[in-house]
This record gives C-alpha cells, structure tokens and sequence, in this order.
C-alpha cells in the first residue's frame, strides 16, 4: 500500500437524529482516502474516526457490497448511487474522485420514504407494493414439473431482465415526481410475460399500482431519468408495459376483477 | 450425552418417504391455534414462513434488514443443483447424493444427503410454478450446465444472479402470506436470545433497530434461519450485517453447536487492497475453466513485480510457476476449491505473492486468449473481468488477474437431527445456520439447494409432528422465563452501551479476523491453534474493557449492532479454534498439518475422526464439552481424495 | 366508485387522460396547420376567409371546436394536478442536481405547457374571440367571374350589424361576402413582438411535442419493437421540426413581406 495517490476530500453529509427532527448537511474531512476504497469504505473511514472522536458515526445502509442486495443506496453529487452507470453505492470506487473534491451525500428523497435517521430512509413501502400483488398464488408443492412448461427463450429472457431489479429506490430518487413506476413496472412485467403469470395478470396489476399509488409516489412523465440511473439498467418499457396490462384490466376486461382489500379498502 | 439424528430405519431411499408418513399431521383446523417464530429471510427462511403459512399456521418472520429480501442469499452466483437429468447425461438422485457425500470428505449423514438429493427435483418445480426466470434453450426447456468439476450438467442458473432469483421467488411466497394475513413480518428486528421454558423453545427476545425497543415474542416453535458465521473472519464474501449472533444466544441456552472450524474457502476472490477492506468479492470459479493460475518463480521476482520494478507482462516464460499444473498434472487448475486455496496461499506464505500488497497470486488469461480469440473469451467471462475491472482498475485482457482465496460458507453450525431440531425441543435450524448437510467441504451450487430443501420440502413435514406432540394450547407468556431473558437482554445492552473506551468495535473485529485466518484458516497446526486460543482469550478480555460503543439503545445505533454481533464472534472463534485443535485430521477444506500423505497432501483419518463434534456450553469462560455423533456409511464406501 | 371513476382517479389513469387529450390536439395541429397554409396563397386572403368561415360555420366542426377547448383544459388541468402530486411526493428537494441523461424537454413540459396556454389564450383573444364575438371585424367581398376564374375583392360594409357570410351567385359573378379574418391575420403579423412571441411559442411547441407525442404512446403502454421506432421518427420530424416551422413560418413571411 504506497499512500502516494491517496486524497483528502470535503464531504458535505446530510446528518439527521431521526424522522422528527429536522436534518442539514455537516462539512467532514476525509482524509488519506486510497483510491482502491469503495465509497462505503471510505465512509467506513471517516466513522471509525468519528468515534475515535467519541462522535455519532454517520448511519447509511448497506449489507452485501456487491451490488446485489439492494440496501445501499445514496444520492452523491446530484447522482444515486453516484455518476458512474450500473452500479451500486458499494461497487463506487474512490478513483472516480479526486483530490480536494467536494462531495455532497444526501439520502434518498421521497414522501413514501421518510428518512430514518442521516442517510438511511425507511423503504417499506416497495415492500408493501410487493405484498399488494407481487407474486404467482402457487403453493409449496403443488406445481407441475419445471420442465412442462416451454417458455420461448427470448421471452424469458426479458422476463428475467425484468427480474434483476434489487429495489434498492434509485429510480425514486432519481425521478423528477419521484415515481415508482419503474420498480412496480419490473415486477408487474416479469409476471406478466411469464405464462406462470398469466392467470393474476390483470388482477396483479390493478392491485400493485393501487398500492402505488395509495403510497404516495408521483407519476411517470416518461423521462427516462430513472432508466439512467437504474444500477440494473432496468428499461422504461417495462412502464408501458404496465401501463397496457392496466388499462387492459380497466378498461377492457370482462371479467370483475377486483382490487384486493389489502391496499384501497 | 450420546446424540440421535433420529434417521429412520430401512433403505436409504425409502428413509425420508417411509419418515413422512410416520410424521404425526395437524388437524387443519387446529394449524391457526399454533403460533411459529421464524428468524431470518433468507432462502431457508423465507420458503419455510411462506410454506408454513400456507398449511394454516400463524407466522412471525423476523430480519434485520429493511426488507426480507436483502438476506446474502441473494448474493449467490453460480447455480442451484437438483438431480432432474434432464440432459439425459447420467444423472440421478443417487448420483447428486453420491456427489455431494464424497464432495463434503465424508463428514455429513448418508440419510441427510440422500433426502436433500430426492427433494432437489422439486424445488426446480417449485421456484419455476412462482415465475423464476431460469436460463433455457431455445426449445423452451431448463438449460442446465456443469459446475464446480461435476461430470454430469446439473446446475440450473439464471445468469450469474441464481441465488437473487431464487430469494425473489421465496419472497414473493412470502409476501404472499404477508397479504394473506398470515405472516407477520418484522423487519429491522434482530432476534438476541431465545426463551427456553422448561427445556423447550417458546419463543425469543427481539430489538427493533430503529427504536431500541426489546420486545418478547412467543410460539409454540423457533425455526433458525440466520445463515453462516463466516464474517468470525471479518473479511469474507458474506454481506456486512451476516452475523452468528441468533445461533450464539441459542447456543449459550443449550443448543448444541456443531463442527465449527468447518468453513470454506473460495479460492477465485478479489484481492485485499489494504486495512480499509470491508469484504470480499468472489468471482465464480468458472474463471479456472480456463485461466491458468501462477506465481513468479523466486521470492526476488515478487519482490520486484511488488515495488514496480518489474511489469507482469515482462516476466519471462521460465520464470512464472503453474504451481497447480505443476502439483496437480491431471486435474491442473480445476482441482477442487480447497486445493486450489491452499496452494494459492503456500505461494504468499512463501514470500511469492504478488500486487502491492503480495496477498494474491495470477490468474492468467493469456493463453486462452491466444487460443480462442478476446471476443471468446469475453462472450465467457465478459460480466466477471468487467466486474474485476470495476474493482481493481486493471484489464484482465491485459495482464493476469489478481487472486486470492476467501471465507465463503461456513459448514459448521448449530447440530440438528434428521428433523432439523436441535437438541433443544422446538427450537429448529435451517439452512446454513445448522451444521448441515455438506460435510467438511460444500460443492458448488449446492448451497442454495439445501436451504430451499430445509424450507420448503422438510420443515412443514418435521415441524408439524412435533405440534401435533405437543399440542395446540396458547404458550404462557407469563411465564417467568420469558421476563427474564428479556432482563438478560436489555443487561448486555446496558453493559455494552457503557463501554467507552478507546478502541472501536471494527478494530476488534479485524484483528479477530486476522487471527482466524493465520490460524484457524485453510492449513492449520497444534501450535498455531494453542496461540490462536490465547490471542482470542486476551482481546475478548480487552473488548469488554476498553471497547468503544456510542449512542444510545432508542435510535437507529450501528455501534451497538455491530458491538453485540462481535461480542459473540469473540466467543465463537475460541469455539472454533477448540475444534480445530481436536480435528487431528485434514478433512475437507482443512489441512492439518499434522496430518498428511508423504506427498504432503491432505489426509483424512476415518478411524478416529469420522463423527460430528457437537459442543456443547457450560457457562462464559468454561470450556465447552464435546458430544459426538458418529457417521454411519452403510451405501458408500470411504476413499481417500487424490487429485494428482 | 365505479370501476371507470376509479380509474381515472388512479395515477395512470390521469396520465391516461393527458395522452388522450394530447394526442387529440395533436390530430387537430394537423389540420390547423393544413387551413393556415391557405395564409400562403396568393389571393388576398380569399381561400382563408372562406375556410375560416367554414371552421366556424358548420355544426359537426363546431361540435369538435368545443371538444377541442374541452380538451386543451382538461390537458392543463390534469397537468396541473399531476404536477401538484408529483410536487408532493419530493417534499425535501435535493441540494445538488446534476445533468441527468433525461432530455431538456421531457422535464420541462410544465414550463413548455405553461408558454403554450399563455399562447393559445392571446392567439384565441385575437383571432377566434374577435372574429366570432367582438363584432369589430371588417368584410371582405369576393367577386370571381365564373368565366374566366379572375378573382377581385373589395372591402364591404354591412348593413345589418349581425351579418356573418353570404355567397349568391349574379351575372356569371360569384359574390363571396366574409368576415376578413386575413386582414386581422396581416395586421397582428406586422408587429415585431407580435411575431417573436409567436416564434417563441412555436419552439415550445417543438418541444412540448418532441417529448409529449411519443410519451402519449408510451404512456397508453404502445410500446413496440417495430413500431415505436415510427412513433419516434413522426414525433421527431413531423410534430417536433415540420409543424412548428410550418406554424412559425407564417408571422415570419408576414412579417418580412408586409407592404
């Protein structure tokens, strides 16, 4: 470890006790940072020297740093996750900063994900969306043999690109409305494309964007901020494709489809 | 006190069929009087609250996460095995059994493994009824292929993102239920000890993180699903949070902890760049396919290539050691993963490592570069040397990767018998978190398996006869067993929030982790082991007096999570050493000096070492007492591993 | 709530309605731009007098006008309510934005919006409002001589003070009387300003539409392999560059070539 490329920095942290309290942003030095360290690790250095200090260490979230799990989430220099595309917080490397750079590090910002405390924001309600309708109603053992069912390639492949979404909230953050429609749009379309899918199609739909919106997200203005963003490069189609299904569901369906009772009473 | 894995009598594949239907069942409408904790999301986790709330029981699921679906399985790569044969290649229950018995040195239940390889088949079945994008041929069918050195394709996958796929299935099963009413899911909850009333599991002490608040809650069962314990290393492919604490507190209250110095390690991870790292990123080990791993020759070369005197691209032919092709000529790079390892880290300990900091060794990519284009080569590799570049700033089309082995898996874990119940009644563990089914070393794309078996396809049968034993009468929460664990509880956290003082809770956990790994790692030896025990002893003695933990327990205080979760790896790793010195066997991916062939290979000794060490605890600072369930091999015969 | 209450009052299905209002004015622009092309012809305003008389004058087309006014309102109102739940749904903005990869226009078509109904209400006033309400309109008589096709026009008084067209027909002479709508055209596009705002206006249309024609599809979920390609290409050329320059071209001819 030759320290001869090593940067000092300014961080500009968004610091907040919790959701009651009122948050603003605390100047911190970083200093000595080896380009080699992730963005998380660099944090992980200036807290190891807070508490040296005896001060509060800043709170963010994360877990598997390898971009995979979707916790970490961060909005750096007006970017989430940070100005490099498809990737996560944790896979930011120090080497696209450089010395005596000023970053700002604010949390997400929503009304649906209210700030926990600093950087950590509640994401709850990407899970709620998810229990509205986000699943094909099998149980534990009674399904037919994997193999019964041929699904062309192509379409599971789209499926599956659909399916790579982390939920991590970038395309939230990122949205000028902060919108979901993305994320909810993944879901909706992998199970939508999906022949195991097909019998909830519609009924997923309707209930998945009712939560939606009973959460209070903005709406989609088809910007594609959100499809930049996405560390999964997850693609705008997917909305339209929502919004087809549910137009479909509303509009045209035959059948009574009723919205389930968890979200809208 | 001699141990009963309970497997039942008869033929090994009649064992789990014949089991089944000796299993007592729940009258229906008697499943909603029974309340079941479960803590942890993972695949384990997840499939078995999903699966048990379908069959009518109230669930409560616990993670400390902010969602269930962020638990590290979702971090496996690579692929999920299951004995379907549907590449008419040869494959069969018998042979996955047969695989994955051999594959863990002989060290897991012949009973065990042939259950987890006859319900492998349905678990493909279920996870593609929930929408599972699985890779597939043009034809529409599951593709499958070969992994980790096996001789017959299948591992299913879904690109490199298998385990993402799989957790996303079981969530989903799980969110399912969550709507249905019929899970109550608790995130951002870690579980901190389990109530025992009179000798059975009824329920556990909670801490929400985001207020502090310790919370009691009771069921009739407690189903661990907590995952491994590899961060005891600090550095590891495990997420951040990956803790042993809920299988710790169930241990100190009686359960039996089993082969803890069983880990494995992965030989194709990312190299340490310095004291800053927080973990480590695998690379699938596919890369061995067709890489070819070195060193340079001499310590003088290394040196050279470390201070920048030297470019890699420079070192000559004759002077780069294939030191894996030169041991291993028949099998060469793809020896199994512990090889692999172990020889990688000779090479550093001899003084030959290479990158500034010398803890990795090459993985060279040149000749298959020569020999089937770049495009080939990235049409094979392309997503893993974009992620190496991402990471380390050097392109592995250039010049040879850096590589280094890590903490993967943990084998070891609390003991369960045939039922997955500890030996304390109601108290069940699955998944990784039990000592499990993979023996002394764990085969590629099996891991996923056995925590989707264990969830799905074994607890709703186990779990239901051992509620039908006891019935469905409300548990008594009155019960003074429950206030006082809570008093134990909240007492630690009082203890830890009143340290203050100069050494902060990561710098304990990383010279732990330095420790585990000089010498309770990959090769280990007497002396060592006694050091070790030492080492751990005094710094355990030192954390509790000069540790620092700031805050306060009514907020969201990281210091505090990660002072208890060290707290208990602190007590784990002497656990773990204790194993390991009584292990006088190289088994698995553990290489005891003291025992090995002339040719200085590993040496297992089935005579004195082929049984499961259960330990058992006796109190803080008093030594743990080993039980020993002895392996019964009655269908397969025990050869010694040669990869020459 | 019925089912299609429901559904309108659902985020999608307000951005339905602004993908269906914003096509529909869309159609109309086509139809705008081919009458006011008659602006360019020679003939002292005859062809365009007499189309706007017809605009104006026939029921079916009348119906569709105020269909047409419903839906600009209705497009501003739902822009407006969606902007105000977009609003609230970032409470807390953030304290540095940096260049997304989002285009100018998609993010600005509130703005955009807001010039284009700032627009539409003085280009209304002007020209529908005064021609149908404000009875300070001039007439214009054209007499072609069917015999030989030659057009004359002269400026004509009427006497009663309700009078709105004639045509008759006298001695091989078509006698065409009309509001001279051409007239009010000439004299708005010889002022500078006049003729910058419209400019101006034309380029948020440019935008509104390079963004807002394509979005409408993507919003109704028509989003196709082969065909949203198609979509772009119209939305781009057609309502993005042709149709403003069309629109905008007119003041800019007027202007340049007053006498």
């Amino acid at each position: 470890m030759s320290g001869t490329n090593n940067m000092n920095l300014t961080l500009k942290v968004w610091r907040q006790k919790n959701a009651q309290t009122a948050g603003k942003f605390v100047t911190y030095k970083a200093e000595g940072i080896s380009p080699d360290m992730s963005f998380l690790e660099m944090l992980d250095v200036v807290n190891e020297s807070l508490v040296h200090k005896g001060e509060d260490p800043i709170y963010f979230d994360h877990d598997c740093r390898e971009g995979i799990c979707g916790m970490c989430s961060l909005y750096i220099n007006g970017h989430p996750h940070g100005p490099k595309r498809a990737i996560t917080t944790c896979q930011l490397h120090m080497r696209t900063f450089h010395d005596g750079q000023t970053i700002t590090i604010e949390p997400w910002r929503a009304a649906p994900f209210p700030v926990i405390k600093d950087l950590a924001v509640d994401r709850s309600a990407f899970d709620r969306i998810q229990q509205a309708g986000g699943y094909v109603s099998v149980n534990t053992g009674g399904v037919p043999d994997a193999n019964e069912i041929a699904i062309p390639k192509v379409i599971a492949d789209e499926a599956f690109n659909s399916a790579t979404c982390i939920g991590c909230g970038a395309c939230v953050a990122a949205c000028k409305n902060a919108s979901a429609m993305l994320f909810v749009s993944a879901k909706v379309s992998q199970l939508g494309m999906l022949p195991q899918g097909q019998p909830e199609r519609y009924r997923r739909v309707q209930s998945m964007v009712a939560q939606m919106d009973e959460e209070g997200f903005g709406n989609c203005t088809n910007t594609g901020a959100c499809e930049a963003e996405c560390p999964k490069e997850i693609s705008l189609t997917n909305i339209s494709r929502m919004n087809n299904d549910y137009f479909s569901a509303k509009l045209f369906r035959q059948e009574e489809l009723h919205e389930q009772s968890h979200g809208e009473g | 006190m001699s141990l009963d894995a309970k497997i039942p009598k008869g033929p090994l594949a009649e064992k789990w069929s014949t089991h089944k239907f000796n299993l007592k069942l729940v009258n229906p409408a008697n499943k909603r009087k029974y309340d079941v904790i479960v803590v942890g999301t993972g695949l384990a986790g997840a499939s078995a609250a999903a699966s048990l709330a379908e069959l009518g029981y109230n669930v409560k699921a616990f993670c400390f996460q902010d969602s269930p679906r962020r638990a590290h399985s979702i971090a496996a790569q690579g692929g999920i095995n299951a004995a379907k044969n549907y590449q008419n290649d040869g494959d069969s229950v018998y042979r996955l059994f047969y695989d994955t018995i051999k594959g863990g040195d002989y060290r897991a239940r012949e009973g065990n493994v042939y259950r987890l390889a006859e319900v492998s088949v349905n678990i493909i079945d279920q996870c593609v009824g929930q929408g599972v994008p699985f890779a597939r041929e043009y034809g529409g069918l599951l593709d499958n292929r070969s992994f980790g050195g096996s001789q017959v394709s299948r591992t299913f996958y879904a690109r490199g993102q298998t385990g993402q796929q799989l957790l996303l299935g079981a969530y989903s099963a799980l969110n399912r239920q969550i709507n249905a009413g019929k899970v109550k899911m608790y995130t951002r909850t870690e579980m901190l000890d389990v109530v025992v009333v009179d000798g059975k599991a009824q329920g556990i002490i909670t801490r929400n993180l985001e207020n502090g608040k310790v919370e009691t809650h009771s069921g009739h069962a407690v189903l661990l699903c907590t995952g491994g314990y590899g961060n005891v290393f600090y550095l590891s492919t495990n997420a951040m949070g990956c803790n042993v604490t809920a299988a710790w507190r169930a241990h100190k209250r009686g359960a039996f902890f089993a082969n803890p110095c069983y880990t494995q390690i992965h030989p194709t991870c990312i190299p340490v760049t310095g004291d800053h790292q927080s973990k480590l990123t695998l690379m699938s080990e596919s890369l061995r396919n067709d890489g070819r791993v070195w060193a340079p020759k001499t310590v003088e070369l290394a040196q050279k290539l470390r201070k920048g005197e030297l470019k890699v691209t420079d070192l000559k032919e004759e002077d780069r050691d294939y030191f894996l092709e030169r041991k291993y000529p028949s099998f060469g790079n793809l020896v199994p993963r512990d090889v692999a390892s172990r020889n990688g880290k000779e090479m550093v300990d001899e003084g030959r490592g290479v990158g500034a900091t010398g803890v990795a060794v090459f993985l060279d990519f040149a000749e298959a570069i020569a020999r089937l284009g770049e495009d080939a080569v990235r049409a094979k590799y392309g997503n893993l040397f974009d992620m190496y570049y991402q990471i380390t700033d050097e392109n592995p089309y250039k010049q040879p990767m850096r590589i280094y082995p890590a903490v993967h898996y943990t084998m070891g874990g609390l003991w369960v018998d045939y039922n997955l119940s500890t030996n304390i009644p109601g108290l069940y563990c699955l998944g990784e978190a039990n000592f499990s089914d993979h023996g002394a070393n764990r085969l590629g794309a099996s891991a996923l398996m056995q925590g989707l078996a264990d969830g799905y396809f074994v607890i709703p049968y186990t779990l239901g006869d051992y509620l039908a034993t006891i019935g469905p009468k409300p548990i008594d929460t009155k019960n003074p067993a429950f206030e006082q664990t809570k008093k134990d509880v909240e007492a630690r956290i009082e203890k830890l929030l009143a340290l203050r003082g100069n050494k902060t809770v990561d710098e304990y956990h990383r010279e732990l982790g330095h420790i585990m790994w000089e010498y309770c790692g990959m090769a280990r030896n007497e002396d060592g082991l006694k050091k070790a025990k030492g080492l751990i002893q005094t710094l355990r003695a030192d954390f509790w007096k000069n540790a620092i933990v700031l805050g306060d327990n009514e907020e969201l205080n990281q210091s505090l999570e990660k002072a208890g979760r060290v707290a208990d790896f602190l007590e784990l790793g002497e656990l773990m050493v204790d194993d390991a010195l009584m292990r006088k066997e190289s088994c698995g991916g553990h290489f005891r000096v003291e025992s090995q062939t002339p040719e200085g290979e590993a040496l297992r000794d089935d005579e004195h070492f082929a049984f499961v060490a259960a330990w058992e605890y006796k109190g803080d600072n008093q030594p743990e007492v080993l039980n020993k369930e002895v392996l019964e091999f009655e269908n397969v015969h025990l050869t010694q591993r040669s990869y020459k | 709530m019925s089912e299609f209450k429901q559904t309108f009052n659902s985020s999608l299905g307000k951005k339905l309605i602004m993908a269906l209002t914003g096509l529909f004015l869309c159609t109309f622009l086509i139809v705008h731009l081919g009458g006011n092309l008659l602006l360019f012809k020679n003939d002292d305003g005859f062809a365009f007098n007499v189309y706007a008389n017809f605009l104006t004058h026939f029921p079916p087309i009348e119906v569709i006008a105020y269909l047409l006014y419903l839906s600009i309102l209705v497009h501003a109102l739902y822009a407006l309510i969606l902007t105000i739940k977009n609003r609230k749904a970032r409470p807390v903005g953030y304290a540095v934005q940096a260049k997304s990869d989002a285009s100018w226009s998609s993010k600005n078509m509130g703005l955009l919006g807001s010039i284009l109904f700032l627009f539409i209400v003085i280009h209304m006033s002007d020209f529908w409002y005064r021609y149908k309400y404000s009875g300070s309109m001039n007439y214009k008589e054209y007499r072609t001589d069917l015999s030989s096709g030659v057009t004359q026009s002269v400026e004509f008084a009427p006497t009663s003070t309700n009078f709105e067209n004639s045509v008759q027909t006298e001695n091989n002479f078509e006698i065409v009387r009309v509001k001279d709508l051409h007239e009010r055209v000439q004299q708005s596009f010889s002022q500078w300003w006049y003729v910058l705002f419209y400019v101006i206006a034309m380029g948020a249309v440019s935008f509104h539409l390079l963004h807002g024609f394509q979005s409408a599809f993507r919003t109704m979920g028509w989003v196709h392999r082969k065909y949203t390609p198609i979509v772009e290409f119209i939305g781009t050329w057609f309502f993005a560059v042709i149709m403003p320059l069309g629109f905008a071209a007119m003041p800019v001819v007027y202007f340049f070539t007053r006498s």
